[in-house]
């Protein structure tokens, strides 16, 4: 009796054909980070040992490891976080738990925005500039660090913003009520519970920083050094941009070993992020609202 | 007795008010949080300061408006008469960006309208692994990629003598910008009220009538402003263009052409060139017009969102 | 968690700092050296462990600048210091510029294995990379015919603009007085030049000597159309029969201390002179160093 007519019968087939359409489409474009990690797998495979990851390089740097450069982004990275993570936290609290919905707020948000946006080699010639010409700190491990912390900022307080949102606004009235200021209430209240959410942000622009090169090109990074940096007024070697000097500069080096160094440095970019989706998720199902 | 609860901190309480205001140690504490918070709008006068800073002795001196912007001639360290023409690095820096625009904004809006419409909740979070996993990638393994993948498959599918050109750059950085588009243009599609798909449904729509005349229409603003951050983080990504471009200065006649970007310049020549000399001055130059072209990308991309919002 | 990484980088950076009692000479300027300079001071370190040589490049300018203000021990230079920069440092520093030539560097032209091109004279080198210069297709010159390359155009591959090797390609082609055609691929380094011209049969590319591998061909050059056409080898760099050939040169303010002259002696030695050869240049002929 309700048959469906022929027109719709039609319109169901078209559907259908549009949602492989775009589910092929979809699935086609994450084939190139699959098929791009594969690749980095088979032909760097080989060179990597635990010797490659723990030997300093030698011979001009066609042989032996890359030790010093995991050294190097490891510095640049916690120094970065450092001063970037209380920053844009507090930049974030400030953005929620105070300010007004006017002019200055508003200004404020497209300064992030702007910040987010601006080219990394933009950030460089600022951090050029400004730390290492203008407050003299040469190029160095602080100068280098200092330019990748201004990057990360507007990723901190864009996820620490919205983590912080995501406390519901009870919690913050209930502490109001038993006569909690507004300091206490984001000390014992809004910030405990949403620490697993600034975690997730900050460890994703760990990730992000460990692989940036434009920005620490010319503010505190050495093709080569024959010891470790002792001090953050040192200059030190990291991963990318040892990538970008053994792929483009150095003759010589055995054909996996640019491979390797890339997929060192993307393994360790990923299990940053892998452990900031594990974060995510485990708080996700403990939380209480 | 009659109790009366409070939606604002309790400065406004009774016991607080007798007392004064806050302690000091409390008021020192908000003051550094204001700080704080303003320190965005700070970094961003910063970053504009120091690179006008830098620049102002060139800008003031040898820069030729005409000559800057209208002349192809990029002979910073010629013997014969140094010039500053930045057009050849303008056109490369526009044609890289629309191309990989043409290839990324259809794929991705797709791709954001499947995951965001037709696919169900565990496969949506396997994809959203897979975008946040696509953009750590970082941008010199992209360069690495395009000089030892994408390079010999563009010579050998288009029988051209160099892979290392437009396209190449333009396929590079459409996957580079595919992770932002896709989730932005999420985000935009899911900010349409579940009312509005309800509503069509129940006329009858099919999830492409509701698609492309329900959702597109009200997610447009949002739509057009993930492109535009993807336009943003094209213009500005430096190493991968560096690399993939083949870097040579000149109109690109085809996309199998090699050019050469703003911020590709700025990265190969700022370490050689000495601090303070002309072409270093220069260089700064190149900064502030990419600094002004994202700044006014960005903000075209927040007054769509906001446009949305309202 | 914030406490734990505190710590956790105070644990880290203790770990990194124990040889606290090295002497570091600094070593900073021709990026065409660095290389070079960098092997060596990777080798040094097992001659004499008590000394670390930093290395860092950004061109042959800075590291005179850096003389000149007293914040270097070693300038390398690709080129010799200018009288103006000998009196400017004297007045800076109170020391006269003491200068030795640590080795040498020669130019290869080189051309895809299947480019039947032997060699080339300098006009024809200029002719192609010379601004005003009207060699574009391979057939401009001599007739050559390319096989695999489609249109026969020639593809030009350089290096960036404020690069020493540039600089010293441009003046030994073309004197000092004119400039090389736009629209070369400028890329960032002699291994990228070198992939690149492997892969391109159209492609004609420069990069020092020893850098050059079996999968790109060098060409002899012509000083001029007359003379014999020279293979770029070790021996004809040092006899500077080869012309596109020139000297690298260390600079330090006044006498050096002892433990600079002991490095830069041991420049000389067998052992520095085979990692010289590896690096891809040529040892300074005997009896140039200086002293």
């Amino acid at each position: 009796m309700f048959r469906p007519s022929n027109h719709l019968i039609l319109k169901e087939i078209k559907e259908k054909k549009l949602k492989n359409l775009l589910s092929t489409v979809t699935f086609f474009l994450f084939l190139p980070a699959l098929i791009i990690m594969l690749w980095l797998f088979v032909k760097g495979s080989s060179a990597l040992s635990l010797d490659f990851l723990f030997m300093d390089p030698i011979e001009g740097m066609t042989a032996g490891g890359i030790f010093p450069t995991i050294v190097g982004t490891f510095w640049l990275v916690i120094i970065s976080v450092l001063v970037a993570c209380p920053l844009g936290v507090i930049a974030a609290i400030y953005l929620s738990e105070y300010a007004k919905d006017n002019t200055l707020t508003r200004i404020i948000r497209l300064a992030i925005l702007n910040l987010a946006g601006v080219p990394s080699i933009v950030h460089a010639l600022f951090g050029l500039g400004a730390f290492v010409l203008f407050l003299k700190m040469g190029t160095s491990i602080l100068a280098a660090s200092l330019t990748l912390s201004v990057m990360n900022l507007p990723v901190i307080i864009t996820s620490t913003l919205e983590s912080l949102k995501a406390v519901p606004q009870s919690y913050r009235e209930a502490s109001w009520n038993v006569g909690a200021s507004r300091l206490q209430t984001i000390r014992h209240i809004v910030l405990p519970n949403s620490i697993p959410g600034i975690l997730t942000g900050v460890v994703f622009s760990v990730g992000r920083s460990a692989g940036e090169t434009a920005a620490i090109l010319f503010t505190g990074v050495a093709f080569y050094l024959p010891f470790l940096p002792q001090s953050v007024f040192d200059q030190c070697m990291s991963l990318s941009m040892h990538l970008f000097t053994i792929s483009t500069q150095v003759v010589g080096v055995p054909d996996a070993y640019p491979y390797a160094t890339a997929l060192v440095l993307i393994l360790l970019i990923l299990s940053m992020n892998s452990l900031a989706v594990a974060l995510r998720s485990y708080f996700r199902t403990r939380r209480k609202w | 007795m009659e109790i009366k609860l409070t939606e604002t901190p309790p400065l406004t309480m009774e016991w607080r008010k007798k007392k004064g205001s806050k302690p000091t140690g409390e008021r020192i504490i908000e003051a550094l949080i204001k700080i704080a918070g303003v320190s965005s709008i700070l970094l961003i006068g910063a970053i504009l300061f120091f690179i006008v800073k830098e620049s102002y002795p060139f800008l003031m001196g040898a820069f030729d408006f005409k000559e800057f912007f209208f002349s192809t001639e990029w002979y910073p360290a010629s013997v014969v008469k140094i010039r500053y023409g930045i057009l050849a690095l303008l056109c490369g820096t526009v044609m890289v960006t629309v191309l990989s625009m043409l290839i990324a904004v259809p794929l991705g809006l797709a791709c954001a309208f499947y995951i965001s419409e037709f696919c169900g909740p565990r496969l949506r979070e396997i994809y959203k692994i897979l975008i946040e996993f696509l953009a750590a990638i970082p941008s010199v393994v992209w360069g690495f990629i395009a000089i030892m993948m994408i390079n010999p498959a563009i010579i050998k599918l288009f029988n051209v003598p160099i892979g290392l050109n437009i396209l190449n750059a333009s396929i590079i950085l459409a996957l580079m910008s595919l992770p932002l588009i896709i989730s932005v243009g999420e985000d935009a599609l899911r900010a349409v009220p579940e009312t509005y798909r309800e509503a069509a449904e129940a006329l009858g729509a099919t999830k492409w009538e509701i698609a492309t005349k329900v959702l597109l229409p009200a997610a447009k603003n949002g739509l057009m402003a993930a492109s535009l951050l993807g336009v943003g983080r094209a213009l500005g990504e430096t190493m991968a263009v560096l690399m993939a471009t083949g870097h040579s200065i000149q109109i690109p006649q085809s996309i199998f052409e090699p050019g050469r970007t703003l911020t590709a310049t700025i990265a190969a020549e700022l370490g050689e060139s000495p601090k303070g000399g002309e072409h270093y001055q220069a260089l700064f130059a190149i900064g502030l017009v990419l600094f002004c072209l994202s700044f006014i990308v960005n903000l075209t991309a927040d007054l769509l969102i906001r446009g949305k919002r309202q | 968690m914030i406490r734990i990484i505190i710590c956790l980088f105070f644990l880290f950076s203790m770990g990194c700092s124990q040889n606290q009692n090295v002497l570091i000479i600094q070593n900073k300027g021709s990026d065409t050296l660095v290389n070079l300079a960098q092997a060596w001071a990777e080798d040094y370190k097992n001659v004499n462990p008590q000394v670390a040589l930093a290395v860092s490049g950004g061109g042959s300018g800075t590291g005179i600048a850096a003389l000149i203000n007293g914040t270097v021990d070693i300038a390398n230079s690709s080129r010799a210091i200018k009288e103006e920069e000998r009196v400017e440092a004297r007045k800076n520093t109170g020391h006269d510029v003491k200068e030795f030539i640590v080795g040498m560097d020669a130019l290869a032209v080189f051309v895809h294995p299947s480019n039947p091109l032997q060699g080339l004279t300098i006009e024809e080198v200029a002719c192609i990379y010379g601004e005003g210069g009207t060699c574009t297709h391979w057939h401009d010159i001599r007739g050559v015919k390319v096989p695999g390359c489609k249109d026969n155009k020639i593809i030009r591959v350089s290096r960036q603009s404020n690069s020493g090797t540039y600089q010293y390609f441009r003046e030994s082609i073309l004197g000092k007085k004119r400039d090389l055609k736009l629209g070369s691929m400028d890329l960032n380094g002699s291994r990228e030049s070198i992939d690149l011209v492997e892969k391109t049969p159209c492609a004609i590319g420069y990069s020092g000597m020893g850098y050059l591998n079996p999968r790109v061909r060098a060409l002899c050059i012509k000083k001029d159309p007359q003379s014999n056409c020279i293979h770029p080898t070790v021996e004809t760099a040092m006899n500077k029969s080869y012309p596109i050939s020139r000297e690298l040169y260390m600079y330090t303010s006044g006498y050096p201390s002892e433990r600079v002259k002991a490095y830069l002696d041991w420049t000389q030695s067998e052992r520095a002179q085979e990692i010289t050869i590896k690096a891809g240049y040529v040892p300074a002929p005997k009896g140039q160093y200086g002293n």
